[in-house]
């Protein structure tokens, strides 16, 4: 039991160590301010840049929590604070039946839907022209698969701030979208925060649905009409193929170390959030 | 002499879910005294006090009949806005609940929303409502601290003048003191007794003997149900029913 425990405990390490170890050799042969920063990607010529890659990530993400984000806010205010419990019981179901469906579901939907959806509505909207495999159609299938579980999170916070909170507020001769706006949504807020950096940790790690939509070209994206090629689909798409050409292998694994950490500290930084908030609502 | 009805509840019964919680009340609140709500746990005394501030709003399980008049006003069956409504009473809770803000915003909230604004007089009303719950001079320095930071007994005197600084006529306090020590309950009485000058109060409890030391109207519930009302000086010697007397003498609670 214990046993099982304890190789629990080391697990992150030992990824997070393998990983290292797998990369040394490419972390060895080139600088790390160069591996991060430049955008040249030739592996035949030996030139390992990852920029356009952690690029595309942080773009596909923050793009993505950027339309989930407010759906989720606003959606677990109305749930909690507004709507008849029934909606509340039927809604819950939803939303884990929607956490559960498989990714590359998401993915052919993306594609189906999505993707000609930018391309022939969204972009002409906007005067840009596009294939449709582009960052915001990749962000809008994260977004759609992160908001049940971020709204799931937030329900659960909004629920959690006494209703007494509310009654004081109230009897202060504040209207009811008030003492939401500046009571509860204000109690609210770390909880928001944290739920926010783990759905951002979820839709950064998220490898298939994104890569089957989001175009996967080597460039650094300049705007959402643009395709990407975030760190997992590279990894996804690539390894087991062409290792034969020196450092790939290696760098690939750096790939995924660097995705390891981005997510280690998001996920760190929603946790501490979400501890310091339970020591200050006491 | 008969003092003037604040508050007068007539015919007022509360259902949740088919079960009644209050079963035809008809009790007279007079104006600038105590009025202690006594019952055992449970009876629907605190039901009772969120109806007169029509908190009983927020629950939408809660069926409110019959008429609650303040001021000769009925505030159950008005086109009124409730937020007026609530402006002329201030709640205090059986546990301090400061709003999730500094100490200064939690007594400017209030004044906030009715309309003033301007940065020198709301200083001088905060200062003014935390002298007021003797609390100013434990805070002075560290108004701008967040009123989670205080000890219970400070945030229950903090929300006391948070819910005067909104100038009420009417305080209501649900069990004030059931989380406080007894020195800071000791502090919470004495200012009820200051206050009910200028206001009318209504006090939740059921401790017997809280209620022997503020009251001067007691309105004694069971069950649901009012049991008898009276001056508190004739409730405690002359209870009229059986009900009362062995609630006094301490055998049922």
């Amino acid at each position: 039991m214990s046993l099982w425990l304890i190789l629990m405990l080391a697990m992150p390490v030992l990824i997070g160590g393998g990983l290292l170890w797998k990369s040394w050799s490419l972390l060895h042969d080139h600088a790390l301010g160069e591996l991060l920063l430049s955008t040249r990607w030739r592996p035949l010529s030996g030139e390992f840049g990852f920029a356009p890659f952690i690029l595309s990530s942080l773009w596909v993400t923050l793009v993505s929590l950027l339309i989930a984000g407010p759906v989720c806010v606003l959606s677990a205010i109305h749930l909690t604070q507004y709507a008849p419990r029934i909606v509340l019981k039927v809604m819950q179901p939803v939303t884990d039946i929607l956490a559960g469906i498989p990714s590359v579901i998401y993915g052919v939907w993306g594609i189906v839907a999505i993707v000609p959806l930018v391309s022939r509505n969204l972009a002409p909207l906007m005067g840009a022209e596009t294939t449709g495999y582009s960052i915001l159609s990749g962000a809008i299938v994260l977004a759609v698969m992160i908001i049940p579980f971020v709204l799931n999170i937030l329900i659960e916070i909004f629920r959690s701030i006494p209703i007494e909170l509310q009654e004081a507020s109230l009897s202060l001769g504040a209207s009811r979208w008030y003492t939401i706006k500046y009571v509860t949504l204000r109690k609210a807020l770390p909880g928001i925060v944290s739920a926010l950096g783990l759905g951002l940790s979820r839709a950064f790690g998220e490898t298939i649905a994104v890569l089957m939509v989001v175009g996967n070209v080597t460039i650094i994206p300049r705007g959402v009409f643009q395709p990407g090629y975030p760190l997992p689909a590279l990894i996804a798409n690539n390894y087991g193929e062409m290792l034969s050409i020196p450092m790939y292998d290696s760098a690939l694994m750096f790939g995924a170390l660097i995705l390891f950490v981005i997510v280690m500290v998001f996920n760190l930084a929603a946790r501490l959030t979400i501890i310091r908030y339970e020591k200050v609502s006491q | 002499m008969e003092a003037n009805h604040k508050i007068r509840v007539e015919n007022l019964s509360l259902r949740v879910n088919g079960h009644e919680i209050l079963k035809d009340i008809n009790v007279s609140i007079p104006e600038n005294k105590i009025t202690v709500i006594l019952g055992p746990s449970g009876c629907g005394k605190t039901t009772l006090m969120k109806s007169m501030n029509r908190l009983t709003d927020i629950y939408p399980e809660m069926h409110v009949r019959g008429r609650i008049l303040i001021d000769e006003e009925d505030i159950l069956n008005t086109h009124k806005d409730v937020t007026a409504i609530r402006k002329k009473m201030g709640l205090l809770s059986q546990r301090p609940y400061p709003l999730p803000m500094s100490i200064y915003n939690n007594i400017a909230f209030g004044l906030r929303i009715s309309g003033r604004k301007k940065r020198d007089l709301l200083d001088k009303r905060v200062e003014h409502y935390l002298k007021q719950a003797s609390l100013w001079e434990e805070v002075k320095g560290r108004l701008r601290e967040p009123a989670s930071s205080l000890s219970i007994g400070q945030q229950q005197r903090l929300c006391l003048a948070r819910g005067l600084a909104v100038d009420p006529e009417i305080i209501l306090a649900d069990e004030p003191t059931s989380a406080l020590d007894p020195i800071s309950s000791q502090e919470i009485e004495k200012k009820f007794l200051d206050l009910k000058q200028d206001y009318t109060i209504v006090l939740v409890t059921h401790i017997l003997r809280q209620a022997a030391r503020l009251a001067d109207h007691v309105i004694f519930m069971y069950l649901g149900e009012v049991i008898e009302q009276a001056p508190a000086e004739e409730f405690f010697h002359h209870p009229r029913t059986e009900i009362t007397r062995a609630y006094l003498k301490g055998s049922i609670n």
